[in-house]
This record gives structure tokens, sequence and C-alpha cells, in this order.
């Protein structure tokens, strides 16, 4: 974990309350897709966890969603701006533990790390299927970017506005192997389709480093952190 | 060279800044950020004897400058802390330790106090009579003065280690409390622990943590500790830890001045992980622009 200060290089709309920011700053303590940094916004106290969407030397995109005040003030921050984030939190996916033909299954704002992770797979010869899931045709984004790693991309939309109608468990076809981000339900859905994965949880955080106990999980193999033990899960230690 | 030192109870610290309780684990998750020996002490997570899951989630929700916890004293428990987690720490952590210790009845304060005795790295007990987060122990024992000196007197009794209670701002006259503790045989007390808030989800029309209500720390309830600090230990003999928002160097002087003879840092370590070493960096220049020469001249100088 590293405390770095971040200089804004954009932040701009996706969709309606989905944001991308590009960032300027130390992204060495990164090291796995999955892992999350807790950004400092000016005026909030607590810290907000955020998924790494990519990195590279001194680049971190990030992909955020304003639900609340806070990531609101976010969505208002400026190019030039600074802000300070804990870097390299979380464990990330386990890369070595990924099959040949797995499929990324990423669910509305649990679509940003895939990127990294679909990236970080075709880099080690590995062709992920991936399958995503929105509410509707304005709520979709990164389809182009995830087209152009050269990876098969399938869009399902609750609505049937865009894509396939229905939800990601109905494009995922039949795969054995899950990668999977988005909300809990759509967790639990995949979960219930596939014979093995990773599945990464959503928990209101405290510190975001291990250290409050704010984010305790009953697995079958214990209390588990969602900060710092996970957030991702292997299919075999998740108990809903 | 300004001199940092404090004392609590014949054990010498070499600053008074102590990660509280609950804020710091077993030190595990900040040993890797600085070394650990720069801290004053450590009080570690709140210990009962069994072990303890705690609360539903969501257990945090966020104030203005501050936050309300609702943990619910998630630990191990007493045995597994003994043989896992202290000796974890001491491999990294070379001082006294401060034990802060929770229970359900008065048998299990003792319990736990005559553990907590043996290990040798234990300095001081901080027997925990209040936390608002766990139904039918904590602060049901601390907000009643009779409860309190039972505790105390009852841990007194078996402890070998001196023993600080530490005491709820929950209750309407925290100084007849912390007489009451004073009376029973306290070594010292520690306060204040969290103060009972609530957040509400006005789209959910739900409360925002599970357990409806919890523990409100951070910054913004400082004038309050500063205050129930002051009246406390103008009315006691026993040295008092402050705490409660603390998260500056300035805020550290501010506390011994009213009273506080060490002073733990709770919240400020949870969205700064630094934060203990930063305050115990600023220390010396604070001082020496204040023209205080040894910090320990502080304690309780304002009248």
């Amino acid at each position: 974990m590293k405390d770095v200060e971040f200089k804004i290089l954009t932040n701009e709309p996706l969709t309606g309350d989905i944001f991308k920011m590009t960032l300027d700053g130390d992204t060495s303590d990164i090291k796995r897709p999955g892992q999350f940094v807790e950004i400092s916004i000016p005026g909030r106290y607590l810290r907000r966890p955020i998924s790494v969407c990519d990195w590279s030397d001194n680049k971190l995109t990030l992909i955020y969603k304003v639900v609340g005040e806070g990531t609101e003030d976010l969505s208002y921050m400026e190019p030039g701006e600074y802000i300070s984030a804990l870097t390299g939190l979380g464990n990330g996916y386990d890369l070595k533990r990924i099959p040949k033909n797995p499929v990324i299954a990423g669910g509305g704002v649990g679509v940003p790390p895939m990127y990294a992770l679909a990236k970080e797979l075709k880099k080690m010869g590995i062709t992920p299927y991936v399958a995503l899931g929105f509410n509707t045709k304005d709520d979709v984004f990164y389809e182009a970017e995830f087209k152009a790693l050269g990876v098969p991309v399938n869009v399902a939309t609750v609505d049937g506005s865009y894509g396939a109608k229905g939800f990601v468990t109905d494009i995922i076809g039949d795969h054995d192997y899950a990668l999977c981000c988005g909300p809990e339900p759509m967790l639990k859905a995949v979960y219930n389709v596939v014979k093995d994965g990773q599945f990464s949880f959503e928990a209101r955080m405290g510190c975001g480093f291990g250290a409050c106990m704010g984010c305790s999980k009953k697995t079958k193999t214990g209390f588990k952190r969602v900060c710092k033990d996970g957030p991702i899960f292997m299919m075999e230690e998740i108990a809903w | 060279m300004v001199d940092i030192t404090t004392e609590l109870s014949g054990i010498k610290l070499s600053n008074p800044v102590i990660p509280a309780s609950g804020t710091f684990g077993f030190g595990k998750e900040y040993k890797d950020l600085y070394d650990l020996n720069i801290l004053g002490s450590i009080s570690f997570k709140g210990t009962t004897v069994e072990e303890r899951y705690g609360n539903e989630l969501p257990r945090i929700a966020e104030c203005y400058q501050g936050m309300i916890n609702s943990v619910g004293l998630q630990n191990p428990g007493m045995e597994a802390v003994i043989r896992e987690e202290i000796p974890e720490l001491a491999k990294h952590y070379h001082k006294p330790l401060i034990a802060n210790i929770s229970g359900f009845s008065v048998p299990e304060y003792v319990k736990l106090a005559e553990a907590m005795s043996e290990v040798p790295e234990v300095g001081i007990l901080e027997v925990n009579v209040s936390c608002p987060n766990v139904h039918g122990g904590g602060m049901a024992f601390g907000t009643s003065a009779l409860n309190v000196a039972e505790v105390t007197r009852e841990v007194k009794k078996v402890a070998k280690k001196p023993v600080y209670i530490k005491l709820s701002p929950n209750v309407t006259d925290i100084v007849s409390i912390a007489k009451a503790a004073e009376a029973a045989g306290a070594d010292g007390l520690a306060l204040i622990n969290t103060l009972l808030g609530m957040r509400i989800d006005i789209r959910r029309r739900q409360p925002v943590i599970a357990n409806k209500m919890g523990g409100f720390s951070g910054p913004a309830i400082f004038p309050v500790a500063v205050r129930m600090v002051y009246q406390v230990s103008k009315a006691v003999n026993i040295p008092v830890i402050g705490m409660g928002g603390v998260s500056s160097a300035r805020d550290v002087v501010e506390m011994m001045m009213a009273g506080a003879s060490a002073v733990e840092v709770g919240a400020a370590n949870l969205v700064d992980p630094f934060a203990c070493k930063k305050i115990i960096e600023d220390l010396p220049e604070l001082l020496k622009e204040l023209k205080i020469e040894k910090i320990s001249d502080i304690i309780g100088c304002v009248e």
C-alpha cells in the first residue's frame, strides 16, 4: 500500500452517472487486476474505494459511478487538481488459477476492473470471452474498448434496448470458469451456472486496508475482510 | 531538544501517541508502513472471551468530519489473541502493550483480566465498559456508576497490571462514573469511547448501518472529548488517557492540556494509515513553537 498524490488528467462522463478519470502518479504498488484504490475526496471524511480499470507506469484509469455526495464531488473535480489515493489495495484476481477459456462477466459499475483483467489475460495468451450486462442502452460503456483488445464481447441489457435482452447469465454460454464483478444478485446468478471461478464483492468500507473490520464477510473458510482478504473470493470459499 | 516522553502508572512512554483499540487491529496492517516502535504504546483490538464475528453489514456510515462504526467487537477471542496475535505483534513491537478487554458479565471481565495479566507483553489493561455496539455488555456496564465500580473492583482483585477503565461518553454525568471507578481502585481512566450515533438513508428510509446505531468518532467529536477529559481529570487523582477525534499534533497538545497523560488516536488511522507517524514527527516542532520543553509539563495545565 502506498499513499500517492495523483494529478487529474481527465474526468469525463461515459454515461449519465458513470465517469472516467485518468490520473498521473505513482502506480508501482498496483500489482494485479481486480485491486482497488481508496480516494480521498476533499471535504469528505472517509476515502472512497474505487476499482482500478487500467494502469501503466504513472498512469491510472478509474471508472466510477456517482452514487452519493462524495462521488458527486469527485465528478466535479477538474484536470490539474490533485487527489490522494491509497494504492495497491485488495488481493486482485489470482491469474495463475485461470484456465484457457474463461468468461469475464461484468455488470454495471462492475465492468471497469474487468478491462485490466482482459488485457492481462491477453498478455498471458488467454483470450477470455467477455459478457457485459447493463440495465439499458444508455448505461452501456466500454464495449468498444474491450473489442479493441481483440476479445469477443457480448452485451446484454435488462430491457433489451441494446444487445441481447436479459442478464449476463443469458449470454455467458456454456463456459465453466467465470471471472465476475457486479452487484451481488448478479454474482450469485453467475455462481449458480458455472463450475468454478473468482468473484469480486463490494462492501461499504471504513479503512480499505484491513484494519477496522468494517467490511467482514462470512466465508466457508472463516471471517474474511472484503477489503484485504478480498475483494476477490474463490468460488469454493463463498458462502451466500 | 524537547522531551516528548510521558508516563502511565510507572510505565514510561517514548511519546504520548497510542493507536486506539479497534483502529489498529493487532498492528499487522501497519507494520509494513512504518516502524511500529515509534509508537508510545498500542491499544490492540478489543478482545472478548469467545471469538466474535460482530454485527451484520453495513457497519460503517460517514458523517461530517467523522464516521459511525458498528463493528460489534469482531475478534478471534482471548485464547487466539494470546496464542497468535500478541506473539505476532511482539515480533514487530517491543514495548508494553495496552490490552483492551470487553466482557458481557463481571466474571468475563475477571477472566480476561486474569488471562491478560499473565501475558508479559501487556503493560496495561484497558477495561472497555463502554462499547456501544454490543447488546447486554460493554456500554450497559459503563452507563451505571454501580456497575462500573463492581467491574473495577472485581478486575482489580485479579489484575497484575495497572487497570484503566475506558469510559462511555453516553452518560448524564461522566464525572460521577469516573469517580466511582477511581474509588473502586482503578489505576487510570481512558476516555472517551465513541458517541452513540445514527444516520438514515433518506432514499431508502432506512438506517445506513444494519445495527441502526453505532459509535460516532472522528474530528467532529474532539471538542466533546476535550471537555470530558478536562472535567474528569480535574475530578480524579489517577492518570487519564485522552481520546476522541485526535488527528494532529495540535490535538495531542490540546488533549494533554485538558488533562490527558497520554493520547489515543483512533479514526484518523483509518483515513490516513500514516496518521500516528505524522503526529509523532510533528510533535517536537510544535512543542518548540509553543516553547514547551517537556510535554509532561503541560498535562492538565489549563485551570
